[in-house]
């Protein structure tokens, strides 16, 4: 099942490049569509049949490299399964407002096809090897999007360093899973195994140095301060659908590692180094938001706010890794609370950066200071990007509150200096969209020149299909998150149980 | 009978949210949609303060959503549905026919609906979550006129500063989980270990300050007269401001459980009811005086929550709600009809429009703390709190109500004068006024008025243990006779000091003025401290991720380029050189070896004598 819902966009892909005749750009897309929806559908059966208590469900594992220990393993538990469903959702979103796409749509579509297999891939792999091989394609496909279809000449620029400086980090990532590999025995890539048999306990420096490695390498795709410099220039310069991509599943990659690889297979040294994990989330956190407080251009800014909200992530999962001073309750509420913020922060940052994408479709710059009072111009634009603002900065009824109470109160117990720093993040974020919101869309109307005599045009249905519904999921998440938070709970106690041993 | 309470909760912020995204086009029928809805809800609360509901639902792991009614929610209940009802009944007349008033209407429904939680919440989670919603909606109805930037930037301030304040109530909901409190129930806060008690204490303390805009908050409420009317009505009245003063009330056992938060909760609000009372005296805008009697009547309230007095600043709450609602309503229709809100403009309004007036004089009277309405008596009830604990809170308390009654006298002194010879040079400087009073105004008007001027029944004894039973808090002290008679021959004698000064002013120092009209430069203050070092900050810090960390980044990048370049320097000047010149050297030998070869041969014969001698003369050296 994980298998068909997994290759089913790269089957179709290649379908659709293998199809003798040329079908029209909107023909592309809505085959695209289709695929998505169709993916989404099994998810739900999947998530339907998922038993909360039950672990790791839906496995299959295949031989495919005995030798080195490499086999195809998958399998879905609570904290794989929303990432899951939220690709899912948000590429069939993405699909949707790709609708409005001229630009050599079928090499378009094939790639975003093929990247949704890689974060589908990644989410469900329960092997080292296969973890990094989608870890590395996602690297490959998004470098092709930004290049491709991204704006210009700086964006070939952008893609190559996002190119090239994540690579890095899976190299280090490779690095530090041959370390478990060899540390293992019998040698295997298997994460179930890995997990079980805690191959580096009691190991020191080699434990340490392993950490280190794959620290390092999903701290760079997070990404944290001081790794985050490729994650501005590949957002801006990157197409809406890219950036919405980009930012809601390729960021997870490296948050997920987090759960999944680093504090299951490693408890004891991510024990040991918690502060420093702790103190790398709240320097992010902070340090992001008021970065994202200086920017001008509005598309950087809710870039900066991805390396903000990620370190509430960074710190939730360094907390749970500190056992003086708090409870199982607490760490699990932390985990939890990480795992929410992932789904969330894809939700909604993936919506604002499509609503960015109208913002430069309509006046070609992201220069907060070029436009003043489109909310009269462009009510609708003006009021879901309003509330899409809101639901980032935190604001209650909205998933992003969910996710980061639960980080907060779960993380003051162990930390509390790091997480009362960090909670003034909340505060600068709700500075800076406020900011955005009212030099751009209130005030008097003043458009920039580039803005054709015909004027500006609302969201047109293509754009507010896919934002209304991203937010409206927010929504229900912020409102009643038990469905959500049924699934994620298990497993965060458990998690916390496999670091605290 | 759990029902009703979602019902209570859930019918206002779901009739708002609908509302809310109806927008121009149903403008005729919203108004009334509004305030039906507003009125049903106020059923729904008066039942639910008869029947006492309670419910919840698993929110976090460990931690429910809970609502319940008790004493002190029911109070709270009724008093925010009745002023809410009242006020969307006057906002029915307050809008042109082309404005946004779905927008307006789904917004105040959503607002008060999240009083509504706030007041009803019985865990923390759920409370900050309503809390922080209020704020939100608060932000949207502050900038309601956003075509206008100062409006805007009046709401960014507004939100701003009480969320500063709010994340007192994150830390504490974390404090709670490290103390313990895995449930986050607001009885069982008290019950949370040391040091973490102290941590949730000073949170909720601050969260309060900040939202009932008490020192050092309170600018916040001066820049919130940038909404409409009504939504002054409302936010200065039953919700927001008052949500502080209710979590204090509430909280009032985790307050008494540290030796320190009582004292500092009783004197912020006691300075905060003088200093702010001073404030409200300088002022020269109608609206601006009565914001800043908003901080200075809250602060009454906090003090009483400082002291125990839970009954005493209960009383106080419910009156002022009714008594500043009924005072907006009236400078609001004024505002509509004549198109100012400045004092002196307003010279004679009240004579203009008589039924305004006299609800207007009604209700000044009241805020001034007159006997027998009922200001008069909630604020003796909150002293004599505050007396159980300090003389010296007793004596501020005093003075503060003393002022109290200067500032209100001051602003019906005015509107009472007899109309000047050119009243209409004026007005208009807001907006263009209408000159008439909508039809909707009187009935909403004259109910808040009359509530005003009779609530002073629940000070009265028997009420008054009823209300201290209601609320938990039956061990009170009441007001002694004598401290009821001084603080009405204080009211009296400032009343009448204050008609005086009116008509015949004297001078005070202009820093003095400046300083109070500037309500304390509280603003520039926190521009200053907290703002402007952060700007500098996030600037700094952006300039430093531009250039030190990405530019690392980048010398990494070039550094791996020159060392590319220098490989293949070394590759083509080194390694490539060194195997070009062996190349080199052997095709000269090569060349060398050539050059014998001549093809001539006496040249050969020549070549072999000489290597012949050679041959023998090494044979002859070597042996």
């Amino acid at each position: 099942m994980l298998s068909v819902i997994t290759f089913l966009p790269l089957l179709v892909c290649a379908v659709l490049l293998l199809w003798p005749r040329a079908l029209g750009d909107r023909a592309y897309v809505w085959v695209w569509i289709v695929t998505a929806a169709v993916d989404l559908a099994l998810v739900v059966t999947v998530w339907a049949g998922f038993d909360q208590t039950g672990g790791t469900q839906y496995q299959q594992r295949v031989r495919w490299i005995p030798s080195a220990g490499v086999s195809y393993h998958v399998g879905v538990d609570g904290l794989s399964l929303p990432l899951v469903a939220l690709t899912c959702l948000l590429f069939l979103a993405v699909a949707v407002y790709s609708l409005k796409e001229r630009r050599r749509v079928r090499s378009y579509v094939c790639l975003f096809l093929f990247l949704q297999t890689v974060g589908l891939g990644l989410f469900v792999a329960l092997d080292l090897i296969l973890f990094f091989v989608f870890f590395d394609l996602s690297i490959v496909g998004m470098f092709f999007v930004i290049a491709g279809w991204g704006h210009g000449e700086r964006a070939r620029a952008a893609a190559l360093k996002f190119f090239l400086y994540t690579f890095i980090g899976s190299l280090a990532l490779l690095l530090g899973f041959i370390g478990l590999y060899l540390a293992a025995a019998p040698h295997t890539f298997d994460i179930v195994d890995l997990t079980s048999s805690n191959p580096l306990a009691g190991r020191g420096l080699y434990a340490g140095l392993v950490l280190l490695a794959i620290g390092v390498g999903l701290a760079v795709k997070t990404p944290t301060v001081p790794f985050h410099t490729w994650l501005p220039p590949a957002h801006t310069d990157a197409p809406a659908a890219g950036s919405a991509i980009l930012a809601g599943i390729l960021l997870k990659m490296g948050t997920y590692g987090f759960v999944r690889i680093a504090m299951p297979l490693l408890p004891g040294s991510w024990r040991h180094y918690a502060l420093v994990v702790v103190v790398v989330g709240a320097v992010s956190v902070v340090y992001g938001a008021l970065v994202a407080l200086a920017q001008t251009d509005f598309k950087r800014m809710i870039a900066y706010t991805s390396v903000n909200h990620m370190g509430y992530i960074v710190l939730a999962v360094g907390a749970a890794g500190s056992l003086a001073g708090s409870d199982a309750q607490a760490r699990s509420l932390a985990v939890t609370g990480a795992v929410t913020q992932m789904v969330s922060h894809g939700l909604i940052t993936g919506a604002l950066f499509l609503l960015s994408g109208v913002l430069y479709d309509r006046g070609r710059t992201y220069a907060i200071d070029a436009y003043s009072g489109l909310a009269a111009h462009t009510p609708r634009f003006a009021g879901i990007t309003a509330v899409a603002a809101f639901a980032s900065l935190g604001i209650p009824g909205f998933s992003g509150f969910i996710a980061e109470f639960q980080i907060f109160t779960g993380s003051l117990a162990s930390q509390a200096i790091a997480t009362a720093i960090a909670v003034t993040g909340i505060l600068i974020t709700a500075a800076l969209f406020l900011r955005a919101l009212r030099t751009m869309f209130l005030g008097v109307p003043r458009l920039p020149r580039t803005i054709p005599a015909g004027g500006i045009s609302d969201l047109s249905g293509t754009e507010a299909v896919p934002t209304v519904a991203l937010m409206a999921v927010a929504l229900v998440i912020g409102i009643a998150p038990r469905w959500l938070l049924d699934v994620i709970e298990p497993a965060s106690r458990t998690l916390t149980g496999l670091v605290a041993r | 009978m759990s029902a009703l309470v979602w019902l209570l909760t859930g019918l206002p912020l779901g009739a708002g949210a609908v509302l809310g995204v109806t927008g121009t086009r149903c403008n005729r029928l919203v108004p009334v949609l509004g305030t039906a809805v507003a009125l049903v809800t106020f059923g729904v609360a008066c039942a639910a303060a008869v029947a006492r509901p309670a419910a919840s639902a698993p929110l976090f792991a460990g931690m429910r959503a809970g609502l319940a009614v008790d004493g002190l929610s029911a109070v709270m209940v009724v008093t925010v549905a009745a002023v809410t009802t009242a006020v969307l009944a006057f906002a029915a007349g307050e809008f042109a026919q082309d404005e946004n008033r779905g927008r307006f209407f789904g917004l105040m429904l959503l607002f008060a609906g999240s009083m509504l939680v706030t007041v009803t919440a019985t865990t923390l989670p759920l409370l900050l979550m309503a809390w922080e919603a209020m704020g939100a909606t608060s932000w949207a109805l502050i900038g309601y006129w956003w075509r206008q930037p100062e409006r805007a930037y009046a709401a960014d301030v507004a939100f701003l500063t009480t969320r500063t304040a709010d994340l007192g109530l994150y830390l504490a909901a974390g404090a709670a989980m490290a103390g313990g409190v895995g449930s986050l129930r607001l009885d069982l806060l008290p019950r949370a270990a040391s040091p973490w008690l102290h941590l949730i204490t000073a949170g909720v303390v601050v969260a309060a300050l900040g939202k009932s805009a008490q020192l050092p908050f309170s600018f916040w409420l001066s820049r919130a007269m940038q909404g409409p009317s009504p939504v002054s009505a409302l936010l200065h009245s039953a919700t927001m401001v008052a949500a502080g003063a209710y979590l204090l009330l509430r909280l009032h056992p985790l307050l008494a459980a540290t030796s320190w938060a009582g004292p500092l909760v009783a004197w912020a609000g006691a300075l905060t009811a003088l200093a702010l009372g001073v404030v409200a005296v300088a002022q020269r805008d109608l609206k601006q005086l009565l914001a800043a009697s908003t901080s200075a009547q809250i602060g009454f309230m906090v003090l009483a929550a400082g002291s125990g007095g839970v009954a005493a600043g209960t009383t106080q709450l419910v009156a002022h709600a009714a008594t500043k609602s009924g005072l907006f309503v009236a400078a609001g229709a004024w505002l509509t009809a004549l198109g100012t809100k400045q004092l002196p403009a307003l010279r004679g309004a009240a004579r203009r429009y008589r039924l305004v007036g006299a609800a207007f004089t009604v209700s000044a009277l009241t805020l001034a703390g007159l006997p027998p309405l009922s200001l008069w008596a909630a604020k003796d009830e909150v002293l004599a709190a505050a007396g159980g604990e300090s003389t010296a809170l007793y004596a501020v308390g005093l003075a503060a109500a003393a002022v109290a009654a200067v500032y209100s006298i001051k602003g019906l002194w005015y509107v009472t004068r007899s109309l000047p010879d050119d009243p209409e040079s004026g007005y208009d400087t807001e907006r263009h006024g209408t000159r008439n009073i909508a039809r909707t105004t009187p009935a909403p008007l004259l109910a808040l008025t009359f509530a005003a001027a009779v609530l002073g029944v629940l000070a009265l004894p028997g009420p008054a243990s009823w209300l201290k039973r209601l609320v938990g808090s039956p061990g009170e002290p009441s007001p002694q006779p004598w401290e009821l008679a001084l603080s009405a021959g204080v009211a009296f004698a400032s009343a009448a000091l204050a008609w005086r000064e009116a008509t015949h002013p004297a001078s005070v120092p202009r820093t003095v003025v400046r300083w109070t009209q500037g309500w304390l430069h509280l603003e520039r203050a926190a521009q200053a401290v907290v703002v402007r070092p952060v700007m500098g900050l996030a600037r700094a810090l952006a300039v430093f991720d531009d250039r030190v960390v990405d530019g690392a980044v980048r010398q990494t990048a070039r550094g791996g380029l020159a060392a590319a370049r220098l490989a293949g320097r070394v590759d083509d000047g080194g390694i490539d050189a060194a195997v070009s010149a062996v190349a080199a050297g052997v095709r000269g030998l090569g060349r060398w070896a050539r050059r014998p070869q001549t093809g001539l041969l006496h040249q050969y014969y020549a070549q072999a004598a000489v290597g012949f001698a050679v041959l023998v003369l090494i044979i002859l050296l070597v042996r």
